[in-house]
């Protein structure tokens, strides 16, 4: 029902359903918020109006009311910014950092920080209120994220992403009053959206960057890099370039500068991903067994499949990740045929990931290959982009750089794993080329395409063989499909499951954005991978001469014994972890 | 003393009572408590698999109430009342000096696991405030100097 709203002597016409925020929002009026989240991506908005920031006045209310959890009514009168709002806001905010640690001076959120961003709009000149701290300001580190709960506070972002997002549930509040404090993570799968979302410094990643640059000091050691393809999107905002410029030279002249011996493209592992995909893709159809397959790319899937769904780890596809397929290939292939002659045991390889979780992924004993972990460090885009302004690389400047060859060749179906659907769209190309008598006509599948939580395709491969295809990004999106899947009302032949919602190109190692919409930051991203495919010469993964020359001189053939022994996996029952 | 098999097994009768039913989650923490005595981490797993929700929404609503509690209780469990009539007839005193005689703080068990000194709210007893309830048992009218006493009582159940 429209309804008229004065909001700063401004009239407007808008839904009643709407709130003073969104409607405030619209009309550019800026209200400051601090717990209040939209994730439009995910359909999602939170506003627990728990913090107090975004109060408004509004006209016959005694109290300031919360414009983010405020519907708009007719005939409603708003001041947005009078001197009682401000004096209220500021207190609010006074009052946070009375129970905040004082040391933004080394805290790593510095600038980045939300509740920082918010002492200085509202001119917070002082912290009038004096008293202990409710947490003790220590960092601890569980697995892959570093806490610091005297610095959280207690937004819900975090509680909300993980229960409401992503079903996973690893943290909720815990205690109450002033000893109130998130949870310690339980089951976590490592996808960090919680870190993206933190408003603070209270959650963050582990950084690995030290151990790498100590690596890359060694003169013994043979450190190489491999980067993923969604990080080639996101670099570049760092350094103030618009989400989705493809930055893959000065990428790889950055990766140059800091000392890798070698700069190689994961892409190539996701080739070699889809050669071992398709095939295993091919042989379930044709056996009809073990359908529908799910892709195993994501690490933080896998682990949530491990501990919710352990009765159905018979359905992803055994293939490991492209990391850990390139890694396994540079500590074998590399090593024994290319690499004149490098012990496998002196080499480090590093990954630059849009990912936390792909650091949780090296450490699993079932990857190692012949007792090496095959990739020693996964650094996130984030951490390499703190390396590269230590290392004082002005990245945006730098010359385009080339990948070395060998290990590097890709094609367009590599570069769109970094976008929800992309792997599907990936391994249907081969998979078709192969079933059409190594004929392809249309290399683009746009059904597999966009960035609903859940999307449906059913896609002709050959003249009388159609498949149908789910698409799935955000975990508590896999789980209806997985909830679905076990009662029998859903089948289908293949479905991707990403952990991040949209994919890897909102993955949880990612550059966080405060000024811009996160959907509109994804799709740029995703633009600008279907861009870069658009424009790559070859664009179907069984093309890739060097992944060819792979299999010629090494692997054998897709699913060969070789190949299972350095390129599959399995999966563990974590139900009673 | 009863296998811990046969505590899960009555727990999950209960639980199968109620249908498996998340929204009952209360209603199971009580009795789990009043099975096992307290609450640890691996009772919250088995109730969080047993009604289908995270282990950490379990642990959120433990960590909630002051009733629940994740560390065993002593042999003989006090509980002080902190209600309006108790306190104003002074449970605060009485209460400082069950802390003082027993060496632990409010909420604590004793090392030798005898004694586990709690607080609450209000019995429903006002008329003979302050109250100290020790294993149910209620003692009324209760002064810090007959602490000494009542403690005697109980030290060599």
């Amino acid at each position: 029902m429209l309804v008229k709203v004065t909001i700063n002597n401004q009239v407007f016409e808008e839904d009643s359903s709407l709130t003073i925020l969104q409607v405030a929002k619209k009309h550019g009026i800026h209200i400051p918020t601090l717990c209040y989240l939209k994730k439009e991506e995910s359909c999602f908005e939170h506003k627990p109006a728990s913090c107090r920031v975004c109060v408004v006045e509004v006209k016959g209310k005694n109290n300031l009311l919360p414009a983010c959890a405020t519907n708009i009514a007719d005939g409603m009168v708003v001041s947005t910014n009078n001197a009682r709002v401000r004096n209220e806001r500021r207190t609010v905010v006074e009052l946070l950092l009375s129970n905040h640690p004082k040391d933004c001076l080394t805290c790593e959120k510095s600038g980045k920080c939300l509740l920082q961003d918010l002492a200085i709009e509202l001119g917070v000149k002082e912290i009038p209120f004096d008293g202990p701290l409710s947490q003790e300001n220590k960092t601890i580190v569980n697995g892959v994220i570093r806490r610091n709960p005297s610095k959280c506070v207690l937004c819900g972002r975090c509680v909300a992403v993980c229960n409401a997002i992503q079903s996973v549930g690893a943290i909720s509040a815990s205690k109450r009053g002033f000893a109130t404090v998130i949870s310690e993570p339980n089951n976590c799968i490592n996808c960090g959206q919680c870190v993206q979302v933190c408003p603070t410094g209270a959650l963050l990643q582990v950084d690995d960057t030290y151990k790498i640059e100590k690596a890359l000091a060694d003169e013994s050691k043979y450190v190489i890099v491999h980067t993923a393809p969604a990080t080639r999107v996101s670099l570049g905002e760092e350094f103030g370039m618009e989400p989705g410029t493809d930055v893959t030279g000065k990428m790889v002249t950055a990766l140059r500068m800091v000392g890798f011996k070698k700069v190689f493209d994961t892409n190539f592992g996701a080739d070699l991903t889809i050669m071992e995909e398709a095939k295993e893709l091919v042989t379930r159809l044709q056996t009809k067994q073990n359908l529908p397959l799910i892709t195993s790319c994501c690490p933080g899937w896998i682990k949530f499949i491990e501990y919710n769904y352990p009765e159905l780890l018979h359905l992803p596809s055994t293939c490991k990740s492209p990391q850990e397929m390139f890694s396994s290939m540079a500590k074998t292939y590399y090593a024994e045929k290319m690499g004149m002659g490098i012990d496998p045991k002196n080499m480090v390889v590093v990954s630059l990931m849009p990912c936390i979780a792909k650091k949780d992924e090296c450490r699993r004993d079932e990857l190692k290959v012949n007792g090496l972990p095959a990739t020693d460090y996964s650094m996130s885009v984030k951490e390499f982009a703190a390396m590269l302004k230590r290392y004082g690389i002005d990245f945006a400047n730098l010359e385009d750089g080339k990948y070395d060859s060998t290990l590097s060749d890709s094609t367009g179906a590599a570069d769109i794993f970094a976008n929800t659907g992309g792997v599907i769209e990936a391994a249907t190309r081969t998979a078709a080329k192969w079933l059409n008598g190594n004929n392809l006509e249309k290399v683009d599948f746009e059904a597999v395409r966009g960035l609903s939580g859940t999307r449906e395709a059913t896609v002709k491969v050959t003249d009388d063989l159609s498949v149908k295809l789910c698409v799935v990004s955000g975990l508590a999106n896999a789980r209806k499909v997985l909830d679905a899947i076990k009662d029998g009302t859903a089948s289908y032949d293949a479905i991707e499951i990403m952990a991040c919602p949209g994919g890897c190109v909102n993955g949880g190692g990612q550059p966080i954005h405060k000024d811009m919409e996160q959907i509109d930051v994804i799709r740029a991203r995703q633009a600008g991978i279907y861009n870069i495919d658009k424009n790559k010469k070859m664009r179907v993964s069984c093309d890739n001469p060097e992944i060819k020359e792979l299999y010629d001189n090494y692997l054998g053939e897709p699913n060969s014994h070789k190949a299972h022994e350095l390129l599959h996996t399995h999966f563990l029952n974590r139900k009673d972890d | 003393m009863r296998t811990n098999e046969e505590m899960f097994a009555e727990l999950d009768e209960f639980i199968e009572s109620l249908n498996n039913d998340p929204e009952e989650l209360i209603a199971i923490l009580h009795r789990a408590q009043g099975i096992f005595g307290y609450l640890p981490m691996v009772v919250q797993k088995h109730i969080a698999n047993k009604i289908g929700v995270n282990v950490s929404k379990v642990y959120g609503v433990v960590t909630f109430y002051s009733f629940f509690t994740m560390v065993p209780k002593g042999e003989n469990v006090i509980n002080v009342c902190l209600g309006t009539a108790c306190f104003v007839r002074g449970s605060q005193q009485v209460l400082e000096k069950f802390e003082e005689l027993l060496k632990i703080k409010n909420g604590h068990t004793t090392e030798d696991g005898k004694f586990t000194l709690t607080s609450l709210r209000c019995v429903g007893a006002c008329a003979l405030a302050p109250v100290v309830q020790i294993n149910g048992e209620t003692h009324g009218k209760v002064k810090a100097s007959e602490v000494a006493s009542i403690l005697a009582k109980y030290q060599n159940n």
